[in-house]
């Protein structure tokens, strides 16, 4: 299983990062925006996507209709890990095909349970 | 304003003497009176043009003064406000960064520990057992006891360790008292920069009354919110608890999820 995770800030990769591994995730890879991660999952074979709404450069909602407009990505499973809470970004994220969203800040717990439904409905 | 308001008023009764007064000399035939009295009307209107201008561009200067907004003044012996300001933002990010990284290290130096002490105190306690049920031999024991020892000994010190970590990462929380001190002082000048701001607002609509200029507002307003697109991203909500567009908690994000049919 590896993961990609897409933060313009550091300190949340890292933290974002320690969380999965103690989900028992350690084959993880990080971008600081969009523009960045996009090659990496186009040319890395990457499980699952996390990433951020607010970046600069591309933003994570351009990511993911990206990701959902490549051929050979479209079926990534993306869970968005952001601090945008408008209901219309989260409509919106919904529509450009997000499979989970969770607000920041956020726990552990949460985190957790958003991930093990993805695979669940990804696996079932 | 009571000064700008009785200025308002000399122009107005200015404005409504010379016109009776106008009407009055067209219905005699006196055109000379007439087009002198409109170059008065005029001068009028653009006196108090220009001392509305004028003191647009007074509080413009002081305003500039006030915040030391020219890098160029030769007798500026401060920077900016405005780039003192960014740089005091500027040192709560690292500060805040460094805090978040020296925690993280401590975490993540402190986390193996604890999984390698629990992991021997678990295969410790069964091989305990063993002996308690009487299922291990003298040979056995030797080695357990010696393990016991050196489990004791390593629990020692990297507890005292693990406690010094613990102290550690309770300092690197002091960026909190710093960086709340900056912010504060920040926070101030935004709102004296923001009242200042409203007062030049104020001014320039006087402006405008002389002028008469007239803006439209819808159009000013359309143009905002085609400004404002969600895709670009907001950041944090403040008052999400008070605002029916904003999702207050991941429960609120998980019902709406699952209105959608998540």
């Amino acid at each position: 299983m590896k993961i990609l995770i897409v933060d313009d800030f550091s300190t949340m990769r890292r933290i974002i990062k320690n969380l999965l591994r103690d989900l028992g995730f350690t084959n993880t890879a990080e971008a600081d925006d969009g523009t960045t991660a996009l090659p990496m999952l186009q040319s890395g074979s990457f499980d699952f996507l996390v990433t951020d709404w607010n970046m600069p450069g591309m933003t994570g909602i351009d990511l993911l209709r990206a990701v959902r407009a490549d051929e050979r990505l479209k079926q990534l499973p993306v869970l968005m890990v952001t601090a945008e809470a408008k209901r219309d970004q989260i409509i919106e994220a919904a529509q450009a095909g997000v499979n989970g969203y969770v607000v920041k800040p956020f726990t552990a717990q949460v985190l957790k349970e958003k991930i093990e439904k993805i695979f669940e409905r990804v696996n079932g | 304003m009571e000064h700008n308001d009785s200025e308002q008023s000399d122009l107005e009764s200015t404005l409504k003497t010379n016109a009776r007064q106008l009407v009055d000399s067209l219905e005699k035939g006196d055109f000379g009176e007439a087009v002198e009295l409109i170059n008065e009307l005029n001068k009028a209107r653009d006196r108090g043009l220009y001392h509305e201008v004028g003191k647009l561009t007074r509080e413009l200067h002081n305003a500039i003064v006030n915040f030391q907004l020219d890098p160029h003044m030769p007798h500026a012996t401060e920077i900016s406000q405005i780039t003192d300001a960014t740089e005091r933002l500027g040192y709560v990010v690292t500060m805040t960064e460094n805090a978040a990284n020296r925690t993280m290290d401590l975490v993540e130096q402190s986390a193996p520990m604890v999984n390698d002490l629990g992991q021997e105190a678990q295969s410790l306690s069964a091989d305990w057992g063993c002996f308690m049920r009487r299922e291990m031999g003298a040979d056995g024991f030797r080695e357990l006891a010696k393990r016991i020892e050196l489990f004791l000994a390593r629990t020692e010190r990297d507890s005292s360790k693990l406690s010094g970590h613990l102290n550690d990462i309770l300092l690197a929380q002091d960026y909190q008292d710093l960086t709340g001190q900056v912010i504060k002082r920040v926070t101030q000048l935004v709102t004296e920069v923001e009242s200042n701001l409203l007062k030049l607002v104020l001014m320039a609509s006087q402006v405008d009354r002389f002028a008469g200029i007239e803006h439209d507002h819808n159009v000013l307003r359309a143009e905002q919110k085609q400004q404002k697109q969600p895709s670009h991203g907001e950041g944090p909500q403040i008052h999400a608890d008070k605002r029916d567009d904003v999702a207050s908690s991941q429960d609120d994000v998980d019902d709406l999820l699952s209105s959608l049919g998540f």
